[in-house]
């Protein structure tokens, strides 16, 4: 890492979270604008977009080489007060609470107090949501059967694919002017919504290239004033860049780079999407910008916007930067050498690292309480004729996460049994030094997931994953995950008859008093109810909020990078992407099976406890029944030892779930389809449930992903991936398995060589994901005691590495917890 | 001591004692393996790390701790078939460890068979003191053998195993002529069998053996402490520290001199 990096490097990670009141502002302002009136939905909002990305403060920081912040300074974060208006004790929270905390200055306290909460009480799609949900929608929200991922924050969770690296947006917008001369007044009733949307959509795409622009002029006259000779030549050259994209085409890496950025800013400033944007693919898009093969045929050919009868149009702005002097990058067409490359993906690595997730406040920000936004990029995989991907830019790139060891962005590299094992034993070599990246994914196993979805086989090798282990089809597929379902809860609610114990209040239906089941059969088929009804509510809600987003919350910028929006002339989040999945993250599955396990081992199969004590047992958490705790925990069957005992009935709760979910329309247009996954969500989940029959204590955290129960899986790892296996993987959207190993396990050869051949057996098996935390018990709990010492300790949470003494201390404790897997 | 072939049990064993089968082995042999650990060893060696394993019963420890247990073929089987997908994937399989499984030579042959049934790669890891009769009758069942060397001095041999090695080195000879895979495992024991007279010697002893060119290494180290005190035994390494990774560099060039592949560890 060179002198600059480094710099850059420091300064993003010792710059402090804070709120940036800019962009709410913006917004506020252009809403009071008289330019709201009298247009659409989504023309109002590609124009608060414009108005935004024409009037932000441009940032420039010191030494950058891609440039580009979505606030004014890194880390100063936006808030998004049209989705979700922040009270002045929401920002007090903000302010003071121990993790995940944003600086807010008194001034943007006094904004929010004065003018912006005034505006937007009322008007939120926040406050939208809630006054259009069910009561029984609530109060299951209350009692923690599940988490609502789009009440602060918008829909997204979507990849881009490869349209940027051979088109520029000059290109979109003559795509979106042919859609809109294609529409049908005649036989479309749709016709004016869709001139509408694809009106917004050239809107934005104008927004884009004038805040590129901006940045052009602002580097020229950086360049003017800078003494030091190669700066400027530098500043120059990048003037040049932005000056180029995102209007045309990329020709060179840095341009193809830069390009993507612009995007990236333009996707998280338009809304709040929860797992910001993710270019998805990246050692594929930028391989023939790296070997120089990128020159795009048609270049030249796009010519400028046309000039249109828009006010304020950008096009005069364009044409006077257009003549800036100096500012067409001189690489041309050609190569790019390895160390270039190597700097330019550094500094495009911290632009990641300067943007946390906006800032989430209540259940929220327990689901997901961390700075991490979920940018996954992906590495290696296979090619859309379904060929070998990795190239010599994918080990680049693994070294760059290597050098860089930031928490974002967060990477992955697919694995598919073309790859060799070169691939991912250059990945474990990462791994081994202890941050938990990258993950690792099964690719074999995505495409069966996307084709068994429906997609066809191009779109499905073209995917990966992203956010923590969601499965997609990269820009083409809007997928949405809608919430954390509460798998154990269900359990609990079904053994007090459709009560909840915590609140004393029933939410559920009356299945029966669980003592009154004759059999396991009869407690599976009340679990199945309630199961059913709680799905069932959630998905009620689901298809209210995404409805309520389709009509209020348009994204037309984030639609015209997805495929088939302009075409369709359809919001991304009204059904324009070619493929439509909203999800349900199921948490828990271990607590869950242990559970059922442990009632259906002692109370049906060995009859030695009845369910009444069982109950009274867990009324009590275990106080003054030790032994039986002990007996639960020692002497049951669990999932996670490769027992067939537990592990089918692991294979039953996933099967109940699955068939609960997957199949029922989403309001979008397509499915509902369930993933395994929890991000810190276990720990809240537990946090809402009494003691468990698998000898779980009340309120601590459930198992994680599809992990055991932790300090459960006493059998070693094969035992653990082969439980894993048990569900079918492939009927997914993903599913997370993490597991720990000390680092002696991989301190030579034999061991690397023996964890890559365990990765690879699970993958045989058709797991989805793996990930490892190599570090041993000793160290957290050191780093525990003193935080201020292993400030950069770097761990696996759930899909996503996070510092460790930036978790809260159950999770911290949750993590300690995991079974330690060694060499025997 | 066992001494003569009826003190052996062979015919028709269709249960055994182990005391663990650790699955996810990788300093067992080739790939990742299960090894499943036979109870009962003939010999007491000084630095041996796994003293629960020496009685052929199952023994009852302080703290309701009990080590070994009579299972059946059936049931190592099943555990050991639960990681196939593991063996195939990375050239691995199982590794009969213990203890010394050659003194249950009829249960152990039972279970070679039926890996062998299975395409279950099998390695056994022996001391090699064995009646030749009962030895002979497994060659043919196993695919690698991991053969203790120790020491060369006869007397010594007895002094710090408390057997002779004539039959050690007997049956390693018997490997050789039949042209068997054999791995050679070496004990590095600070002051017992790291002296350059043993090294020379079992550098000797194997050079006119055909086909036994591999060398292990396997410097003592001190894990086994917490062993003799949970399960009251006496220790008598007290004090024995790990040999330095000069040393083991040393011998490591000692026996590749003598042209043979060392490694060192597992």
């Amino acid at each position: 890492m060179n002198d600059r990096i480094k710099k850059l490097r420091e300064q993003s990670i010792n710059a402090v979270n804070r709120i940036s009141s800019e962009r709410a502002r913006l917004i506020t302002e252009f809403y009071k604008s008289p330019a709201v009136r009298g247009v659409s939905i989504p023309v109002q909002r590609a124009l608060a977009f414009k108005y935004l990305l024409e009037n932000k403060e441009i940032c420039i920081n010191d030494g950058e080489l891609i440039v580009g912040e979505r606030g004014p300074a890194p880390k100063a974060t936006s808030t998004y007060p049209e989705v979700c208006i922040h009270t002045v004790k929401d920002l007090e929270i903000l302010n003071s609470r121990e993790k995940v905390s944003f600086a807010v200055d008194e001034e943007t306290k006094q904004l929010y107090e004065d003018t912006l909460i005034p505006f937007w009480q009322g008007k939120s799609m926040r406050e939208r949501i809630f006054a259009q949900l069910p009561e029984e929608w609530k109060q299951a929200y209350e009692a923690g059967i599940f988490t609502e991922f789009q009440e602060q924050r918008a829909p997204g969770h979507t990849v881009l694919g490869d349209k940027i690296y051979s088109r520029g947006f000059l290109d979109f917008k003559k795509e979106i002017a042919a859609s809109i001369r294609a529409l049908d007044f005649y036989e479309d009733p749709e016709a004016l919504d869709k001139r509408e949307e694809l009106k917004a959509m050239d809107i934005a795409a104008d927004a884009l290239i004038i805040y590129a622009q901006r940045h052009a002029r602002k580097l020229n006259e950086l360049a003017e004033k800078e003494k030091d000779p190669r700066r400027k030549q530098e500043l120059e050259k990048m003037a040049g860049i932005c000056d180029r994209v995102p209007a045309r085409a990329p020709r060179t890496f840095h341009e193809a780079l830069q390009y993507y950025w612009f995007v990236h800013i333009g996707v998280i400033s338009e809304v709040n999407p929860w797992d910001s944007f993710n270019p998805g693919r990246l050692d594929q898009h930028l391989f023939p910008f790296y070997k120089g093969t990128a020159f795009p045929a048609h270049e030249g050919s796009a010519t400028p916007p046309s000039k249109g009868d828009k006010k304020n149009s950008p096009e005069e702005k364009i044409s006077s930067l257009n003549k800036l002097p100096g500012n067409i990058s001189e690489e041309g067409p050609g190569s790019i050498s390895k160390e270039e490359a190597r700097e330019l993906l550094q500094a495009f690595w911290i632009k990641f690292n300067n943007h946390p997730a906006p800032p989430k406040t209540g259940v929220t920000a327990k689901e997901s309480n961390t700075y991490t936004d979920f940018t996954l990029i992906n590495i290696g995989g296979v090619k859309a004729d379904g060929s070998d991907a990795a190239n010599e830019l994918s080990y680049l790139i693994l070294d760059v996460i290597e050098e860089m060891r930031l928490v974002q962005p967060g990477s992955m590299v697919q694995i598919s049994k073309k790859n060799p094992d070169r691939l991912l034993k250059r990945a474990l070599k990462i791994i081994k030094t202890g941050f938990g990246q990258p993950s690792l994914f099964n690719s074999d196993a995505i495409i069966q997931e996307l084709t068994y979805q429906g997609k066809n086989l191009e779109d499905a090798r073209r995917g990966g994953a992203s956010g923590c282990v969601e499965t997609g089809a990269f820009g083409v597929e809007s997928y949405i995950l809608s919430g954390y379902f509460n798998l154990a809860k269900i359990l609990e609610i079904t053994l007090h008859n459709g009560v909840d114990p915590r609140q004393g209040k029933r939410i559920g239906l009356e299945t029966g008093a669980a003592e009154d089941f004759a059999g396991f059969g009869d407690l599976m088929a009340a679990y199945k109810k309630q199961l059913h009804h709680f799905i069932d509510i959630k998905i009620k809600g689901n298809n209210i909020i995404a409805r309520l987003y389709a009509k209020h919350m348009p994204v037309p910028f984030l639609s015209l990078l997805i495929d088939d929006c302009i075409e369709k002339g359809r919001d991304y989040n009204d059904g324009g992407a070619r493929y439509d999945t909203t999800y349900i993250q199921g948490v828990g599955l271990g607590s869950l099976t242990d559970s059922l396990t442990a009632l259906k081992y002692h109370v049906y199969d060995k009859k030695n406890i009845t369910m009444e004590k069982m109950k009274a047992v867990l009324a009590a958490d275990f106080s003054g029944y030790e032994d039986l705790r002990d007996e639960l925990l020692e002497r049951t069957p669990k999932y996670g030892r490769d027992d067939d005992y537990a592990d089918e009935i692991a294979a039953q709760a996933f099967n109940l779930f699955y068939n609960a979910v997957t199949g029922r329309p989403c309001s979008r247009g397509g499915v509902h389809r369930i993933n395994l996954l929890p991000t810190t969500c276990h720990v809240y989940f537990g946090s809402v449930i009494g003691a468990l029959p698998d000898g779980r204590k009340a309120r601590l955290p459930l198992s994680e992903g599809i992990s055991p129960v932790q300090g459960s899986d006493c059998k070693g790892p094969t035992a653990v991936l082969k439980s894993a296996a048990k569900i079918d993987h492939l009927k997914t959207g993903g599913t997370l398995l993490n597991q720990k190993f000390t680092p002696r396990l991989l301190a030579d050869e034999t061991g690397l060589t023996k964890l890559l051949h365990l990765v690879r057996s699970y993958f045989k098996l058709d797991g989805h994901h793996i990930q490892f935390n190599i570090v041993d018990a000793a160290t957290l709990r050191k780093a525990q005691r003193n935080p201020e010492q292993y400030r950069s300790l770097i761990v696996r949470v759930a899909g996503y590495s996070d510092y460790f003494v930036d978790l809260g201390v159950d999770l911290q404790n949750e993590i300690i917890a995991r079974t330690e897997h060694n060499e025997f | 001591m066992l001494d003569t072939l009826k003190d052996y049990k062979i015919a028709g064993a269709k249960t055994g004692i182990i005391f663990d089968i650790k699955h996810f082995a990788i300093h067992d042999g080739g790939g990742i393996r299960s090894t499943v650990f036979l109870k009962g060893c003939p010999m007491k060696c000084r630095w041996c790390h796994n003293p629960e394993s020496q009685a052929k019963e199952p023994e009852n420890f302080p703290g309701k701790v009990s080590i070994g247990e009579r299972v059946s073929v059936e049931h190592v089987l099943a555990e050991i078939e639960k990681d196939t997908v593991f063996y195939d994937e990375s050239g691995g399989g199982v590794t009969f460890s213990g203890g010394e499984p050659l003194l249950q030579p009829g249960f152990l042959s039972a279970l070679l068979l039926e890996c062998r049934e299975r395409e279950i790669h099998t390695i056994v890891d022996t001391c090699g003191y064995a009646v030749p009769q009962i030895f002979n009758s497994i060659i043919d069942k196993v695919d690698l053998f991991f053969y203790d060397m120790k020491l060369m001095d006869k007397e010594k041999h007895i002094e710090y195993t408390g057997v002779s090695n004539d039959r050690v080195n007997e049956n390693l000879k018997t490997l050789s002529e039949k042209e068997k895979a054999v791995v050679i495992r070496f004990p590095v024991i600070p002051g017992i069998t790291d002296s350059e007279k043993n090294l020379n010697d079992i550098a000797d002893f194997l050079s006119p053996l055909k086909g036994i060119d591999e060398i292990h290494l396997l410097p003592y180290h001190d894990t086994a402490a917490a062993k003799y005190k949970k399960f009251k035994k006496e220790n008598l390494m007290v004090g024995v520290k790990p040999p330095p990774a000069e040393r083991i560099e040393e011998i490591e060039k000692r026996f590749t001199g003598s042209g043979l592949k060392v490694k060192i560890g597992g």
